[in-house]
């Protein structure tokens, strides 16, 4: 053979070494074959490594579900705290410290469900933090119940007429509550969740990442979809549109699809930085 | 050194100068009489020696705020009352379960439920000792007087700090909304503990070392970079499933407490010597205790009263020692009984309870009329 791509220069590229941020002894991790939580972990680790953080300066914080295990593998200050409370743990940290960079992991059920009422405090405030909400739909440490993401319709195990609750938007959600920084990534699209990512990191104010994510193990066996692949698929071909294309895409080709990269970005006055500026006007008074 | 201070204040503003006075640097919660004042009084004066103060969305967020500031190595403290404080629950469970220090003011009010917002009570006693799930320790440190306030949250500070656990403060609306005078004690005048923090080096550190009976605790942020969980976990704080590691734990956490009881314990004892008939009285109602047997003595009624500054772990050797020479012991409460029962567990004599839960304290007449029988 010889086309022009076999005598193409071969690109090499290094390959990113996780170990680094990886508490090897903690490894394997509890996710089933075929969960996406994995993809946004090294998605996650190299933003983490673009945005030149260090490891002893960021604390990741989490509540209860399979994504809040991410804490356990990383090789950061770590906290894995109860069911919706991560949020308040992690303003507590932040406050305490905020020099720190945190990172929340978090769920569609620990964020938007049992934290719902965090989640939105905690956009009004505009607290430095990254909130990173894998949602996959579902209930996955449970056994597979609905949550506040599980399309109107689909199945689960305490949905098995169809679920009759429509869903909360977690971008919207969190956009109207405040949050100064607002994206949808997937677990299919790595390269652009990573982009995003390293973006939400380098804001300053509260960064919400709602990440699409599959849980073919009681999501997809629930509704039809027979493997990791197929959902993986339906993330890519019929759940989203990027917002560079929107514009550009016929109205049918929009319509029921959930947009993906940045959807909101402004400045607003900082909760730790305020704080610190009342400190600085009534110290010693 | 400058003059003693003497300031006219209200119990709940004592146990925000108490806490000051600690080192408490983060104060989060949520506003619910009757213990409001303590969060007035801490977000004017917290910001003022760099302190952080935050009113959270509700009361669980502000216990798991209190937990993670904590952790980043400040003292912290948040105030509540009845409904709160079940709210509560869970965090305080938390910070059992992972040894984070800091403390829990509960102003008692009248419930069940919503119950009687301004009216006083010591119906949250067991709650403190049995409210969250599972086999846990418990310090509960319960004042009587303003002045006492500020002294006993210093107390419960240190009590954190030393024993790396959640320290509960109880009182109720009568002392908290009381005013007295206080002196606010100078720099020095009182103990004040901070927590151990690990010296070894950061790969070599355990947050959870069997090997210590309290292991150190360092800060986030400062080089050790650990784990922290809700789950059972193995002394490197990962998670375990391992039963002799999950028993183990469990037991660790609450014997650090049993064997330190003698350190933790505080009673007051008036007339004990002798006494024939005894009031076991904490928190507010052992006032009126006290004028029942100052009057009783008066009258020749060979009565004593003693009162617990530690009402968990329950002062179980002070109550016999009290008991040993009593016909009765009798046990005022602003509840339907709840303390009564761990007095008759421990005293062979006969046990009196004197209960109310109308709102109103429970007067030295009631408690002298109950003592005098057994006279």
């Amino acid at each position: 053979m010889s086309t022009a791509a076999a005598v193409k220069k071969p690109k090499i590229s290094v390959p990113f070494d996780y170990s680094k941020y990886l508490r090897k002894g903690k490894l394997p991790h509890i996710w089933c074959p075929g969960c996406g939580h994995g993809i946004v972990l090294k998605s996650l680790l190299r933003a983490i490594e673009k945005s030149g953080l260090s490891k002893d300066d960021i604390c990741m914080v989490s509540g209860i579900g399979c994504s809040s295990r991410t804490p356990g593998y990383v090789d950061f200050n770590t906290l894995h705290t109860l069911h919706g409370r991560a949020l308040s743990y992690a303003t507590g940290v932040k406050l305490a410290k905020p020099e720190m960079k945190v990172i929340v992991v978090t769920g569609d059920g620990d964020a938007l469900a049992i934290g719902g009422n965090h989640f939105i405090h905690t956009c009004r405030r505009n607290i430095d933090m990254t909130i990173l909400v894998y949602s996959n739909a579902i209930y996955g440490m449970t056994g597979g119940q609905f949550s506040p993401t599980t399309p109107s319709g689909s199945y689960s195990t305490t949905s098995r007429y169809g679920n009759i609750e429509p869903v909360f938007d977690c971008c919207e959600l969190a956009k109207a509550s405040g949050a100064t920084f607002v994206a949808r990534g997937t677990a299919y699209h790595v390269q652009e969740l990573e982009r995003i990512i390293l973006e939400s990191l380098k804001h300053k104010g509260t960064s919400v990442v709602e990440i699409l994510d599959s849980c073919p193990v009681y999501y997809g066996r629930l509704n039809k979809m027979k493997s990791a692949s197929q959902m993986m698929e339906l993330i890519e071909k019929n759940g989203t549109v990027s917002v560079k294309q929107v514009d550009k895409l016929p109205p049918e080709k929009v319509q029921g699809k959930l947009l993906r990269g940045i959807l909101h970005k402004e400045d607003r006055p900082e909760y730790c930085e305020e704080y610190q500026k009342l400190i600085d006007r009534v110290s010693g008074k | 050194m400058a003059e003693k201070k003497k300031l006219f204040m209200q119990g709940n503003e004592a146990c925000a100068e108490g806490a000051l006075y600690a080192g408490c640097r983060f104060y989060a919660g949520y506003p619910i009489t009757p213990s409001t004042e303590i969060a007035e009084y801490l977000s004017r004066t917290l910001p003022r020696v760099g302190g952080k103060f935050i009113q959270m969305e509700d009361e669980i967020a502000s216990i798991s705020a209190i937990a993670g500031a904590s952790l980043a190595g400040l003292k912290s403290m948040t105030a509540t009352s009845g409904p709160g404080f079940s709210l509560k629950q869970e965090g305080l469970g938390y910070a059992c379960m992972a040894e984070i220090p800091c403390v829990i003011v509960d102003v008692m009010r009248g419930g069940p439920s919503t119950g009687y917002p301004t009216g006083p009570s010591q119906s949250d006693v067991m709650q403190a000792k049995w409210g969250t799930h599972g086999d846990h320790p418990v310090i509960a440190v319960t004042p009587a007087y303003v002045q006492e306030i500020l002294h006993e949250t210093v107390r419960a500070f240190n009590l954190s700090e030393k024993y790396r656990t959640p320290v509960l403060i109880l009182f109720d609306e009568i002392v908290g909304h009381m005013r007295e005078p206080v002196m606010l004690p100078e720099e020095g005048e009182l103990e004040v503990i901070d927590r151990e923090k690990p010296t070894c080096p950061p790969e070599e550190y355990l947050p959870y070392d069997a090997g210590y009976e309290i292991p150190p605790l360092a800060a986030f942020g400062e080089g050790y970079r650990f784990h922290v969980t809700g789950l059972n976990h193995k002394d490197d704080g990962f998670p375990t499933n391992d039963p002799e590691m999950i028993q183990e734990g469990i037991k660790r956490i609450i014997r650090k407490i049993d064997n330190n009881k003698e350190d933790i314990w505080k009673n007051e004892e008036h007339y004990i010597d002798g006494a024939e008939v005894v009031v076991f009285a904490y928190g507010s109602t052992a006032r009126s205790a006290k004028y029942a047997v100052r009057e009783l003595r008066k009258k020749g009624v060979k009565a004593g009263l003693l009162r617990a500054l530690t009402l968990w772990p329950f002062p179980d050797e002070a109550l016999k020692d009290a008991c040993q020479k009593a016909r009765a012991v009798v046990v005022p409460e602003l509840n339907l009984g709840q303390i009564v029962y761990e007095v008759e567990r421990l005293v062979d004599c006969h046990v009196e309870g004197i209960y109310r839960v109308d709102g109103e304290p429970i007067n030295p007449m009631q408690i002298m009329e109950a003592m005098e029988k057994y006279s």
